[in-house]
């Protein structure tokens, strides 16, 4: 059957479309926002001959995750701020032994145990490593039900590229929230590429292949970082981002996931007033959009970030533009959605 | 058309249902819309609600700080929503189980006996939702009434027939339930 809209929640897009895209093997354990995710996957995985596991805990899961991947196959999890924070430990092994898999947050308001209530907190914990050493996930934003349905297969498709985990953020809204979204049942298999590395038998080969993170020479560690910082650097030509209305605005404001939904509202609002404000969305956050930033920032008075969050994604943005731009910030924490008006008073504040 | 509704009432009075078949409708003739719940720590027999925004163009915000229209289906909802009617906006009220009149007076407030309605069309209040979405049609017309009925028919598929006919006269009751003498205020 051919794709089709169908009016659908953020998180069962997000499970159909990790089928889509392939996925082999979900392990997980429940935590809300993001419940909707296992509950597709515990039965449509089966169903196709693949594998579902609610696993005992967070710690599980993501090493069970390092386990398939390290097998080959296409492998992921899908938990909420708290239980991520869990995994990074995990994370960080599996970056290390360059292993292919998605980890899916569906962020909640934090610190601690916080709220179930959307946020945006956790950008530093995704984009800047989360886990211990020197390494990043490819970190995907979604910022509606279709993308909720289509990044799964991205995120597998450019992990297997790049062997590093992927990881998509998206928040308590975007996993609540319906919309029309095109989304298929039996997509095809996507094309998955070969993967001699895979600890999955031997298979006639002469080696025996080992997954390991573990590189105790000094020289040994540093070359093998230094061989992961040149695959983060050969990453960015995978740098994704969006713009509505940017070419003739004097205001840019930047925003990702669902602050970017709040800030397109806040921008049109700001436009009836007469203030000229656009948006640019990254969609990447890893790697992050500061050349295009930076590009479409040279004509503009000022940058206005806005996240659910006490500030995170506005230091790369300040970062990006170098001094050159001036940056305001505006958020909320703790599960408090702003309102596009809100938004546009900061336009209309930053235009004056 | 950018069109933001809040519909409010008791867990089970299917207030998620309306919203999503005003979503669904929209998205048979086209227009985007989004629907969000309220899944927040809410408590058993409390209010639940949910938002709805319908655009023929693409949708920012899936929330607003004031609402085109509020539906109450009950009283809690009531309080708890009549603030957020946009002046000059639309309420509507069931007026079967909500004793109160609103304290606003810049609105156009509509009381409808939504559970009488639903029990004397269908034999029972269940459908009493879908008594105020007819409602509701009959005084916003931000889609057309077959796209409702077709998502009627969508949403009841695997109950049968005779509830989603049950459904649909529901939805037409609704539709007359207001006429020009009873729209008490402003």
């Amino acid at each position: 059957m051919p794709a089709k809209m169908q009016l659908t929640k953020g998180n069962e897009a997000l499970a159909m479309g990790a089928i889509a895209g392939g996925c082999d093997c979900f392990f997980g354990y429940p935590i809300t926002p993001q419940n909707e995710v296992p509950e597709v996957l515990s039965y449509e995985l089966p169903k196709r001959g693949r594998v579902f596991v609610q696993a005992e805990s967070e710690v599980a899961s993501i090493n069970m995750v390092y386990g398939a991947a390290a097998a080959g196959k296409r492998a992921m999890t899908s938990s909420s701020s708290p239980g991520v924070s869990l995994m990074m430990e995990g994370l960080s092994y599996i970056a290390c032994a360059e292993l292919p898999c998605l980890i899916v947050n569906v962020m909640r308001g934090g610190p601690g145990l916080g709220s179930i209530t959307p946020s945006q907190g956790d950008y530093f914990q995704a984009c800047k490593g989360g886990g211990h050493g020197d390494y990043h996930s490819i970190v995907l934003a979604p910022w509606n039900v279709q993308e909720m349905y289509e990044f799964p297969a991205l995120a597998f498709e450019l992990a297997d590229r790049y062997r590093c985990p992927a990881m998509l953020l998206a928040d308590g809204v975007l996993g609540a929230m319906m919309e029309p979204a095109e989304i298929s049942d039996d997509a095809p298999p996507p094309n998955v590429p070969e993967k001699p590395w895979a600890t999955n038998g031997r298979n006639g080969r002469a080696h025996k292949n080992v997954v390991n993170s573990l590189v105790i020479d000094p020289y040994g560690l540093r070359d093998h970082n230094l061989k992961l910082q040149a695959k983060y650097k050969a990453m960015e030509c995978e740098t994704r981002w969006d713009t509505r209305d940017v070419d003739d605005a004097e205001i840019l404001v930047v925003a990702y996931g669902i602050s970017a939904r709040l800030a397109l509202s806040g921008c049109k609002l700001a436009r009836k007033q007469g203030i000229k404000a656009g948006l640019l969305r990254p969609i990447t956050l890893f790697p992050f959009p500061s050349k295009q930033i930076a590009e479409c920032a040279t004509n503009k008075k000022r940058i206005l970030v806005v996240e659910l969050s006490a500030g995170q994604m506005v230091e790369d943005v300040r970062l990006a533009v170098n001094g050159k731009v001036p940056v305001d910030f505006y958020g909320e924490m703790g599960g408090v959605i702003p309102s596009p008006a809100e938004v546009c008073e900061k336009i209309v504040e930053a235009a004056r | 058309m950018l069109e933001e509704t809040i519909l409010a009432g008791f867990g089970g009075q299917g207030v998620l249902m309306m919203g999503k078949l005003l979503a669904q409708a929209a998205m048979e003739e086209g227009t985007s819309a989004t629907w969000l719940p309220s899944y927040g720590p809410e408590m058993r027999g409390g209010t639940a609600n949910c938002i709805v925004v319908l655009s023929d163009d693409e949708i920012g915000s899936p929330v607003s700080e004031k609402y085109d229209t509020v539906v109450a289906m009950n009283q809690p909802s009531l309080q708890k929503f009549e603030s957020k009617v946009r002046p000059g906006g639309t309420l509507l009220i069931n007026k079967s189980i909500v004793p109160i009149k609103t304290s606003r007076n810049d609105v156009n407030t509509y009381y409808v006996e939504a559970n009488d309605i639903a029990e004397s069309e269908c034999g029972t209040n269940r459908s009493a939702n879908v008594v105020m979405l007819g409602a509701l049609q009959s005084v916003r017309q931000k889609l057309k009434p077959d796209s409702i009925e077709k998502a009627i028919a969508h949403a009841f598929e695997s109950k049968g027939q005779n509830v989603i006919d049950a459904n649909l006269k529901a939805f037409a009751a609704g539709m007359n339930a207001i006429d020009a003498r009873e729209t008490a205020t402003p």
